[in-house]
């Protein structure tokens, strides 16, 4: 049980985050004035989604070096929860968008979502279904682990361009273009957060995390299970 | 390790009892979950579905770690 308090923790965090997230007050700004509050949700996706990429990046790193299967399992399922999670943050963004960005009501959602942040993300996300689908057509498990391994340091890699450094390039209407008013996504503390926001808001990405890595490793487990009885019989 | 998972459900359970008898006690206008715009209400259901998708992770877990224990 010692090993679990971290379980724990991610609920105590999320049971925070939950209460504070919609019950101290926030700054009141223009346009999206209490939605901001959808920072303690919708960010955390994507935070949750980059560190869970980032693990899966170690692991893949781990099984070239080694050739362990172990270690290939644990990359396929932290980035299966990593684009779990990216596919929540994009949806729960447009939901946003749809009322903050579109300001008179003959626009639609579509004009808006060109957007190269969300393009960016788009192509992120994309990229790491083509590895699911990448393992899914290999038959042979060693060539399948091996391939896919250095595919996933291939999407990991594409994640700076594509969420990192295009959207700071171009101007978008999300926070973290040039031209708008924050210079970090999220992160500006002169502009975008009050000091009340950041107590918030870093437990509820350590939260959140600590939840995907959880569900990570239930699948992990169960896969181990898994193959364990395939190798037996 | 299984006692302690039953008092983690006890817990979460009268957890939730709590937030139920929170809408109760006070009846009358000047009731919390009445205050304030309703949005100790969002609380309440968004606090329901954590606990319970907590809840529901927490048993996966458990039912893994058997299948575990009796494969080794």
């Amino acid at each position: 049980m010692k090993k679990n308090w971290w379980k724990i923790l991610s609920l105590l965090l999320l049971i925070y985050t939950v209460i504070a997230g919609f019950l101290v007050a926030v700054p009141d700004l223009p346009i999206i004035h209490q939605s901001i509050r959808n920072l303690y949700f919708h960010v955390c996706m994507w935070f949750g989604m980059m560190i869970l990429f980032i693990i899966s990046f170690v692991y893949s790193i781990k099984y070239l070096r080694g050739f362990n299967l172990r270690n290939d399992i644990y990359a396929q399922h932290f980035a299966a929860v990593g684009t779990f999670f990216g596919i929540l943050g994009y949806i729960t963004g447009s939901i946003w968008a749809n009322y903050t960005w579109l300001t008179d009501q003959s626009q639609s959602l579509g004009t808006v979502l060109k957007e190269p942040k969300l393009i960016g993300a788009a192509i992120a996300l994309l990229i790491y279904g083509a590895y699911f689908v990448l393992r899914g057509s290999f038959t042979d498990m060693d060539k399948k682990a091996r391939v896919s391994a250095v595919y996933n340091i291939f999407a990991f890699a594409m994640l700076f361009p594509s969420i990192w450094i295009i959207p700071r390039l171009v101007g978008s209407l999300h926070p973290g273009a040039p031209g708008s008013d924050s210079g970090n996504p999220a992160l500006n503390a002169q502009k975008d957060l009050d000091a009340g926001m950041r107590m918030i808001f870093y437990p509820a990405v350590i939260g959140w995390t600590l939840l995907g890595v959880w569900i990570a490793t239930l699948k992990i487990r169960l896969q181990l299970i898994k193959d364990k009885t395939l190798l037996n019989e | 390790m299984n006692k302690f998972i039953l008092r983690l459900v006890f817990c979460v359970v009268s957890l939730l009892f709590c937030t139920a008898s929170f809408a109760q006690d006070n009846s009358g206008t000047e009731d919390v979950m009445r205050s304030n715009g309703k949005i100790y209400v969002v609380v309440a259901v968004c606090l329901t579905i954590l606990i319970g998708l907590f809840f529901y992770v927490f048993s996966l877990d458990r039912k893994i770690s058997r299948l575990e224990k009796n494969k080794d």
